[in-house]
């Protein structure tokens, strides 16, 4: 499957990367010489095969419904750019 | 008295015996960190006060008798580890002045057990590299060849303990990066069963292979050191709930009857010379202990690069998508509106390397892409499992190469990144069926550069593979040569 440079400005974007064109450019080639790499995979039969999503098919532990976190906010948002009364600070998205 | 050099089990020896203090200990290991950083940079944060505070404590509990068991021992932790009021940078611009609120299940463990925690190594950034030469930090350099890295991604841990700076050290690894960086500095390191360490507070890359592990000289202080570190946490939903374990408890048991398994694919063309000798001479050693040798056939282990590079770049992207310059890390300093904002903090704080796992793992799981690349990957991964599986249905453990080669030169992979994914082919396929693997110093190239054995086994197999090693580090004695200028 050919990654074309419109697919890397497409994605870039999905994944909120700032990218210019030079740099595009430059991620455009690093990133095919990758997908070369990976499109071995194309050459395995892989009918009938069940993904594997997990190295132990474990099941999710369950616990009881009930909060066990206590109020750590203010320790946890120490380290964050922009806090005022506990709120993280953005630029303003509804005018 | 084994003084500095000394390995973790010799250490805690001498200071029960009162031969030395650990505020003497954590002193000089501050001081070789501080004279070992222009040439080295094995460290990105080093807590001298805090060491000190924490040896003068273990200290007072040898004095009083009721030490827990590794204490007054210097460490260090990979910095993807988070360590309360200590900073936590991933190697990354992005976390750059980022102070972690809580402490990593593994590094509590530690803690626990008395060990002293010197200082944060340096790493690829997010642990996404072969070479450390990612770090936002500056590159690693290997410590028997400043030229070469040190390999990666916890080149820091590995460099440290190798330069004799600390006697352990922890790492993570995703895809090889405790056993690669450990065969590229000549010392042991181990990555256990995925589910044995919790990966709670261990900054996410890709979760369904991050796995904590250890750096050390010997098997044996592998052993002491996973000891504090496995265990049960609820908090980490994919840790196992297994009885705790002595790691060490078979350290001493002859080899004889091992069937080791020589997979073919572990000793093509592809290997260097010098790298397939060391082997063969490792292989010979554990025969005249009593091993068999019966090759093994892993069809579609080659396949574990490309498997691995959909699967972790699939997961990295979605893990690394919290950093949006909102709760913490990096936020540029312009912008025009909210997405806007987002994107130039993402794309001020992130290397080069971070933004292309991104981007790959963005488009594999993009609309139209999931089943032809993510879902096949996963099936592939399963492929792979039972390869594996077979194979240990023929044998108790296997055993190959590290890596096809010994550390390049700085700068010698950095415009190839293909070339350096290829690197990790013997060591992914342990991240992907979840298994543990140990490396171990087996020889030297032409170059004077170290070369690793890689031991693996089924899941759980960690009793086994330390004693596996530590026979073989009984009969032989390359964990005992060190860098020059070094002990």
């Amino acid at each position: 499957m050919a990654l074309t440079l419109a697919d890397v400005a497409r994605i870039a974007h999905l994944a909120r990367l700032d990218i210019d064109a030079t740099e595009a450019q430059a991620v455009h080639a690093k990133l095919e010489s990758i997908f070369a790499l990976i499109d071995a995979l194309d050459t395995v039969d892989t009918a009938g095969v069940e993904p594997m999503a997990h190295a132990q098919d474990t099941a999710m532990p369950l616990r009881d419904d009930v909060v066990t976190e206590t109020d750590q906010h203010a320790l946890f948002q120490r380290g964050a750019p922009a806090v005022t009364d506990g709120l993280y600070l953005v630029p303003r998205v509804v005018e | 008295m084994p003084g500095i050099d000394g390995t973790v089990a010799e250490l805690v020896a001498a200071l029960r015996a009162k031969e030395i203090s650990s505020v003497e200990l954590t002193r000089a290991v501050l001081g070789r960190i501080e004279a070992a950083q222009p040439a080295i940079n094995a460290f990105i944060s080093v807590d001298a006060e805090g060491a000190l505070a924490q040896a003068t404590a273990a200290d007072a509990a040898l004095a009083r008798g009721d030490a827990p068991g590794l204490a007054g021992i210097p460490i260090a932790h990979k910095d993807v580890l988070m360590t309360a009021g200590l900073r936590t940078t991933c190697g990354s611009r992005m976390l750059a002045d980022f102070v972690a609120p809580y402490d990593a299940h593994v590094v509590t463990g530690l803690r626990e057990a008395g060990t002293v925690l010197v200082g944060k190594t340096n790493m690829d950034e997010f642990a996404m590299g072969s070479s450390n030469e990612s770090s936002y930090f500056g590159p690693v350099r290997n410590p028997w060849n400043p030229a070469y890295v040190p390999g990666g991604s916890s080149g820091g841990s590995a460099a440290a303990v190798a330069a004799r700076l600390v006697p352990a050290a922890s790492g993570t690894d995703t895809g090889g990066s405790i056993r690669q960086p450990a065969s590229f500095t000549g010392i042991c390191g181990m990555k256990p069963t995925y589910g044995v360490c919790s990966r709670y507070g261990l900054v996410a890359y890709a979760s369904s292979l991050d796995t904590p592990g250890v750096f050390a000289r010997t098997a044996q202080d592998c052993g002491l050191i996973l000891n504090a570190m496995a265990g049960h946490d609820r908090r980490d939903a994919t840790s196992l709930a297994r009885p705790r374990e002595d790691y060490t408890r078979d350290l001493a048991q002859p080899l004889a009857g091992l069937r080791i398994g020589l997979p073919s694919a572990y000793f093509d063309d592809g290997v260097d010379a010098d790298v397939a000798h060391a082997v063969d001479d490792a292989l010979r050693a554990f025969r005249a202990l009593g091993a068999t040798t019966v090759a093994v056939e892993l069809p579609n282990v080659g396949l574990s690069v490309p498997v691995y590079y959909v699967l972790a770049s699939a997961e990295a992207s979605s893990n690394l998508s919290r950093f949006d310059g909102v709760r913490y890390g990096h936020r540029a300093a312009h912008y025009t509106d909210l997405v806007d904002m987002y994107k130039k903090s993402r794309a001020e704080g992130f290397g080069a390397e971070v933004k292309r796992r991104i981007l790959t793992g963005t488009y594999v799981l993009s609309h139209g892409y999931y089943d032809a690349y993510y879902l096949k990957a996963q099936k592939v991964r399963r492929l792979i499992a039972g390869d594996f599986a077979r194979a240990y249905a023929q044998c108790d453990v296997l055993m190959g190469p590290v890596t096809p080669g010994t550390a390049y030169r700085l700068g010698e992979k950095i415009d190839d990144p293909v070339q350096m994914y290829l690197g990790d082919i013997f060591t992914i396929a342990g991240n992907l069926t979840g298994t543990p693997g140990i490396s171990v110093p087996c020889g030297f190239d032409q170059r004077g550069l170290p070369i690793g054995l890689l031991i693996q086994g089924p899941a759980f197999a960690e009793a086994k593979l330390l004693n596996v090693a530590h026979r073989f580090q009984q009969a032989t004695d390359w964990h005992a040569r060190a860098p020059q200028g070094v002990a």
